[in-house]
């Protein structure tokens, strides 16, 4: 050896050091795993706090769980292409897509009558293995524009054990504290229901940036409208708990169904990290192609089913913006992807189950 | 084995071994912090983290394949036969583990990736091919496997480098010099 160990009590302030040095690295790989703080807003927090309010259903999406897969395919015009580089938006391109149609709601077997809103989610299949994935919703804005305040109102939105409901009086405080949520509370009040998925528009809230051939970025949101003409649910309809599915599946029998792919190109000054406002009506609005859904499938065994509609799963030419809403999206989806299909794992059959 | 590679005493890690072991050791460490940070975190930190771990996986991927090749090529130097037997058991088992596992850990993320349906994404534009087929019970498992098996890596890494440590300052034999400076400037060795 070429020196002697040290003699205590040197040696216990080495034998400190080293101590010290493991334990600085232990808590700092604690701290950034949220570990020394039960406060902080992980995912997982955030998914906990769907589930006390909502209960769990095993192997379903922890929200939006009703739904039914569609596939067709989205038609390029090309209109988009001076604003984003992505291949999907090249002139003439054809791309088949895997959707989904589906009710907010934790509950596989909600009734279609009860939630103001639809929502679609797409996936396109991108040439070279890209993919473009959006979850959007048939309404203006978000109710609120932080995770933090998606939280507290998840909080004020748990039911009351004695009456199985929300605490009006705790909404209310929720909402009188959260200025923010007015254009979406606006909305809400004169919101129709539509008769179906398929005559509705669908808008990606949270806004996106276009990267074009030359590196520029162009902010925008985007939407799909609906060729086919608005109807309200009817009173026949209320009383279906699944008149949106099978209207579905009559309309598609009788043809494919259709949406216009809307990019909505925001102008300097126009928030781009708050999806509770909307932009300006006048804003430009590009006609990108057309999205065709000619088949639907049960979500129990469809082609949506194991598809997790991240809305930052985006191709090159396609960025996320600084909208918290979008990240925090994001971030939750995959921990309910990932609860989803841990259920399903242990559980295989239980999707095999009949559902409504 | 290489004579124009071995150190003159044969006590020392070559010095292509060196530079990847640090260069290893602060992708590595660097990328379970991220692991950890992106998967605890719904802010734009979340995109951003994953953004940089895919790619710095594979990187980690092709490094620990050049590794093992410099691991064969050159000479490793022997522990101090003054250690006992359980800690020379330690040392090796707890070396191949970490080799095991920086091989492990990339290929698991990338199948992983691959069996959610995901694209594997490195760069905007860049994404490799699918490991495996889409399989949501594939996923669930390599999910799992990938959280445990880096909080193992995490822990094997502290493990070690307290060891490190230990020969360091309390033993002060040649084993941590051998993986940086060298023991030629601390003179003749223990034999």
């Amino acid at each position: 050896m070429s020196r002697q160990p040290p003699r205590p009590p040197r040696a216990i302030f080495r034998l400190a050091a080293i101590g010290l040095v493991i334990a600085i690295l232990a808590t700092a790989f604690a701290y950034v795993s949220g570990w020394l703080d039960p406060g902080w807003l992980t995912p997982d927090s955030l998914i906990d706090t769907l589930e006390a309010d909502t209960g769990i259903h095993a192997g379903y999406r922890r929200n939006h769980a009703k739904g039914i897969c569609v596939t067709g395919e989205f038609e390029s015009n090309g209109q988009a292409a001076a604003l984003s580089r992505a291949s999907v938006f090249d002139p003439g391109r054809r791309v088949p897509v895997i959707g989904r149609l589906a009710i907010p709601g934790p509950d596989p077997n909600a009734s279609d009558a009860m939630p103001p809103v639809r929502s679609f989610a797409l996936l396109f299949r991108l040439p070279d293995n890209e993919q473009w994935r959006t979850a959007m919703n048939a309404m203006p804005v978000f109710s609120v524009s932080t995770p933090e305040a998606f939280r507290e109102q998840l909080e004020a939105s748990q039911p009351d054990p004695q009456t199985g409901k929300p605490d009006p009086d705790k909404l209310a405080a929720f909402f009188q504290a959260h200025p923010e949520t007015k254009p979406f509370l606006a909305w809400a009040k004169t919101a129709r229901r539509s008769s179906s998925y398929a005559n509705i528009g669908y808008n990606s809230l949270n806004a996106f940036r276009f990267i074009d051939d030359d590196g520029n970025t162009h902010f925008v949101r985007w939407g799909v409208e609906p060729e086919a003409p608005f109807s309200p649910m009817t009173e026949a309809q209320k009383q279906d708990p699944d008149f949106l599915s099978q209207e579905l599946r009559q309309r598609l029998a009788d043809g494919p169904q259709r949406w216009h792919l809307i990019i909505t190109v925001a102008e300097p000054g126009d928030p781009t990290d708050d999806a509770t406002l909307a932009w300006p009506a006048e804003r430009r609005r590009i006609d990108a192609g057309i999205v065709t859904v000619d088949s639907a499938q049960s979500q129990v065994d469809g082609p949506c089913r194991d598809i997790n509609y991240d809305p930052l799963i985006l191709p090159d030419g396609i960025e996320g913006s600084d909208d918290p809403i979008l990240s925090a999206r994001s971030a939750a989806y995959s921990e309910s992807f990932n609860r989803r299909t841990r259920e399903q794992a242990e559980a295989p059959n239980r999707h095999q189950e009949p559902q409504s | 084995m290489n004579e124009r590679h071995a150190s003159r005493h044969g006590q020392d890690f070559s010095i292509p071994a060196r530079l990847l072991h640090w260069a290893m050791a602060v992708m590595i460490i660097a990328m379970l912090f991220i692991g950890a940070g992106m998967v605890a975190t719904v802010s734009e930190r979340h995109a951003l983290l994953i953004s940089i771990h895919k790619p710095l996986g594979i990187a980690i991927l092709l490094l620990a394949i050049v590794r093992l090749g410099v691991r064969w090529r050159y000479p490793t130097p022997e522990l101090p036969r003054h250690l006992p037997a359980w800690q020379r058991l330690a040392a090796r088992l707890s070396h191949w583990l970490l080799y095991a596992l920086m091989l492990a850990m990339p290929l698991i993320g990338w199948a992983m990736v691959s069996a959610a349906g995901y694209p594997v994404t490195l760069a905007p534009g860049i994404t490799l091919p699918p490991l495996v087929p889409t399989s949501v019970t594939l996923y669930a498992a390599l999910r799992f496997a990938h959280t445990w098996l880096a909080l193992t890596l995490f822990a094997l890494i502290l493990l070690h480098l307290a060891a490190a440590l230990y020969h360091a300052w309390m033993l002060r034999d040649d084993v941590f010099a051998s993986m940086t400076s060298g023991t030629r400037r601390r003179g003749p060795g223990s034999e």
